[in-house]
């Protein structure tokens, strides 16, 4: 070995680094119809573990009924989902919840007679075990451990900066903050993948860009895994990592942001094209 | 100014979630107690105990039960009476083959009959909701009441078809039957009902009283979120219907001391919905007050012509009553169709920022 082979030798960190990821989630050929609607055609994508990665499409491309498909609440007619390496053909929404899969709404689905704070504990139901005989007296383990959960849900409500409304019940808030609730209490849940659906829908440009920070946030701090919905193209392609673009429920692309961007398929579904 | 929480600091979450985290509420509470365990009791004579007091804290513990279910968990039931009949007729069977077993125990161990019947009357709350599931605890409301006749085995196989409710003792005081003092009853009957809201209290705040109202504001995020619905509803139910058996069993052991099928008929279950509708869904404090409005105006009302001097026959004050009480709920429902609970929270905000309007 001489001076020069060393100096020659290519470091792996000179090429363009592929950060091999485990595969999360996997929808395999899934179909789903409504009687004669076909709402998901043959769909096959992934998401891997500790990517943003987002569905877009223009209005019924069936990215809501994605979602809906891989947290249980629909369930598809063909096609498998593998959730961390485990095939599951039928789940109920409250199996993928203690599976570790949590969701915003499109239409903010707060619980609206709650407070903030109430509604981010909420997040925590599924971590809080103490029997109902034990709530009954309170004093002791159910406090103890509401007292515990409480600390969690503070490190989120700090996160989130909704320390001012935090008393308040959450039917009175404007929707930027309920949007802000929202995904505070998914985050209660400590999801392995946080599934969004168009958390930025209505919002003007300041708190599309505080939602954008808090999203990158959460997957950079928490490395929480992160499936949005988005129709701001601009917030679409900046934050996430890989794009699959539905049209007419089906798959039209799936790639990096760039490669999307530029795929004729996916021009023509946002902008139309003359047969 | 007379309810500013201003320099009330909490220093744990402890204290931040105590029941009452505000000085005020905290005294008011001593004060409401004080007047309940002490006032009355010294100051009351016995047609305020009787007519007035117990009933009240009867209703207002059935009525509890019901905006447990109705109003925590948003499931609307018109069972009421019956699941407060399955209570009574459960207290009397236990008490007949147990007659040597103190009468509260047997009270309270009354509840869980019409707990596990209240279970199997939640079913349906599965698939249905609202008027609909309204509807399904009237047939629970029609078919109770039909076995409280039918079955005779219920009341001993009595010539007179109603329960009589026997001689008990508790501690060498009479508790029930018809030498029992109406001061004996009163305070089983504030005891069970004050630490029956305590403990409610206590779990309406926990994780199971906010799975109630997760269910009850939004039932796909909620199952989304990991809460199983059938057997959230159940629980909410059977917790319902328990207290709601315990009031039932209060009701005929230390107020009515006999009842007959039609003492928990639709008119009862319609009663106990009015004192939480108007009291204030999704509140305790609301059902105290709704059950006072309920049972203590119509009664107050009637005294009114007598102080006024005027002499009306009986049969008009009736009627004058009936019409007052009932003009008064419309005008409450147009004022604040929240109830009484949200005119309260109206009236603590007022205070905190008077002299000054907001």
């Amino acid at each position: 070995m001489n001076a020069f082979a060393i100096e020659t030798d290519p470091a792996p960190s000179d090429q363009t680094v592929i950060v091999e990821r485990d595969l999360l989630l996997s929808v395999d050929n899934v179909s789903l119809a409504f009687g004669g609607v076909k709402a998901i055609t043959d769909i096959s994508f992934n998401i891997e573990k500790g990517e943003i990665r987002a569905i877009i499409g223009p209005n019924g491309a069936g990215k809501t009924s994605m979602l809906n498909v891989i947290n249980g609440f629909y369930h598809p007619q063909e096609g498998t989902i593998t959730w961390q390496g485990k095939v599951r053909r039928k789940m109920k929404p409250y199996e993928a919840a203690s599976q570790g899969i949590a969701r915003t709404f499109q239409n903010v689905a707060l619980f609206t007679g709650m407070t903030t704070l109430d509604n981010i504990m909420s997040g925590r139901s599924l971590k809080m075990h103490r029997n109902f005989f034990w709530q009954l007296l309170w004093r002791g383990p159910a406090e103890r451990e509401e007292i515990e959960h409480r600390r969690k849900v503070e490190d989120i409500i700090d996160f989130l900066e909704i320390q001012a409304i935090r008393k308040t019940p959450v039917g009175k808030l404007p929707y930027g903050l309920q949007k802000r609730v929202e995904l505070g209490r998914a985050l209660a849940m400590e999801p392995e993948l946080l599934l969004l659906d168009e958390p930025m829908a209505g919002m003007n440009l300041e708190e599309k860009e505080d939602m954008s920070r808090f999203i990158l946030d959460v997957n950079r701090e928490f490395g929480t895994t992160i499936a949005l919905i988005e129709h701001d193209m601009g917030v679409v392609m900046d934050l996430s990592d890989r794009v699959v673009v539905l049209d007419y429920g089906k798959k039209i692309a799936d790639g990096p942001p760039e490669e999307v961007q530029a795929s004729q398929d996916v021009i023509d579904a946002y902008l139309g094209v003359s047969h | 100014m007379f309810y500013r929480e201003a320099g009330q600091f909490k220093t744990s979450y402890q204290a931040d979630q105590a029941l009452f985290p505000i000085l005020q509420d905290r005294i008011g509470m001593v004060v409401i107690l004080a007047i309940a365990f002490v006032a009355i009791p010294l100051l009351a004579n016995d047609f305020f105990l009787t007519s007035i007091m117990i009933p009240f804290l009867i209703f207002a513990l059935a009525a509890i039960g019901l905006n447990i279910l109705t109003g925590f968990c948003g499931q609307l039931s018109l069972g009421t009476g019956a699941f407060m009949g399955v209570g009574a007729y459960a207290a009397y069977k236990l008490t007949s083959i147990f007659p040597d077993a103190n009468i509260i125990l047997m009270v309270l161990l009354s509840g869980v009959f019409s707990a596990a019947i209240g279970a199997v009357f939640g079913l349906p709350s599965l698939r249905i909701k609202g008027l609909y599931l309204a509807v399904t605890t009237l047939a629970a409301q029609f078919f109770l009441e039909w076995c409280f006749i039918r079955i005779p085995w219920l009341y001993n196989y009595n010539a007179s078809g109603a329960i009589e409710v026997p001689r008990r003792e508790v501690f060498g005081l009479v508790a029930s039957g018809a030498e029992a003092t109406p001061i004996v009853r009163y305070f089983i009957v504030l005891g069970i009902t004050v630490l029956i809201t305590w403990l409610m209290a206590n779990v309406l705040r926990g994780r199971i009283g906010r799975s109630w109202m997760m269910i009850r504001d939004m039932d796909i995020a909620a199952e989304l979120m990991g809460i199983r619905p059938l057997r959230t509803k159940l629980m909410a139910f059977a917790v319902s219907s328990y207290i709601c058996g315990v009031a039932g069993a209060m009701m005929v052991f230390f107020w009515l001391n006999a009842a007959e099928p039609s003492s928990y008929s639709i008119r009862l279950s319609f009663q106990i919905l009015f004192m939480v509708i108007l009291g204030g869904l999704g509140s305790l404090g609301g059902a105290f007050l709704g059950a006072a409005f309920i049972w203590i105006l119509p009664v107050a009302l009637k005294f009114v012509p007598g102080l006024l001097g005027m002499d009306i026959a009986a049969e008009t004050v009736e009627h004058a009553t009936f019409m007052t009480v009932g003009a008064l709920i419309i005008f409450f429902l147009i004022v604040e169709p929240h109830g009484f609970a949200r005119l309260w929270q109206i009236a603590k905000q007022k205070l905190r920022v008077w002299p000054f309007p907001y």
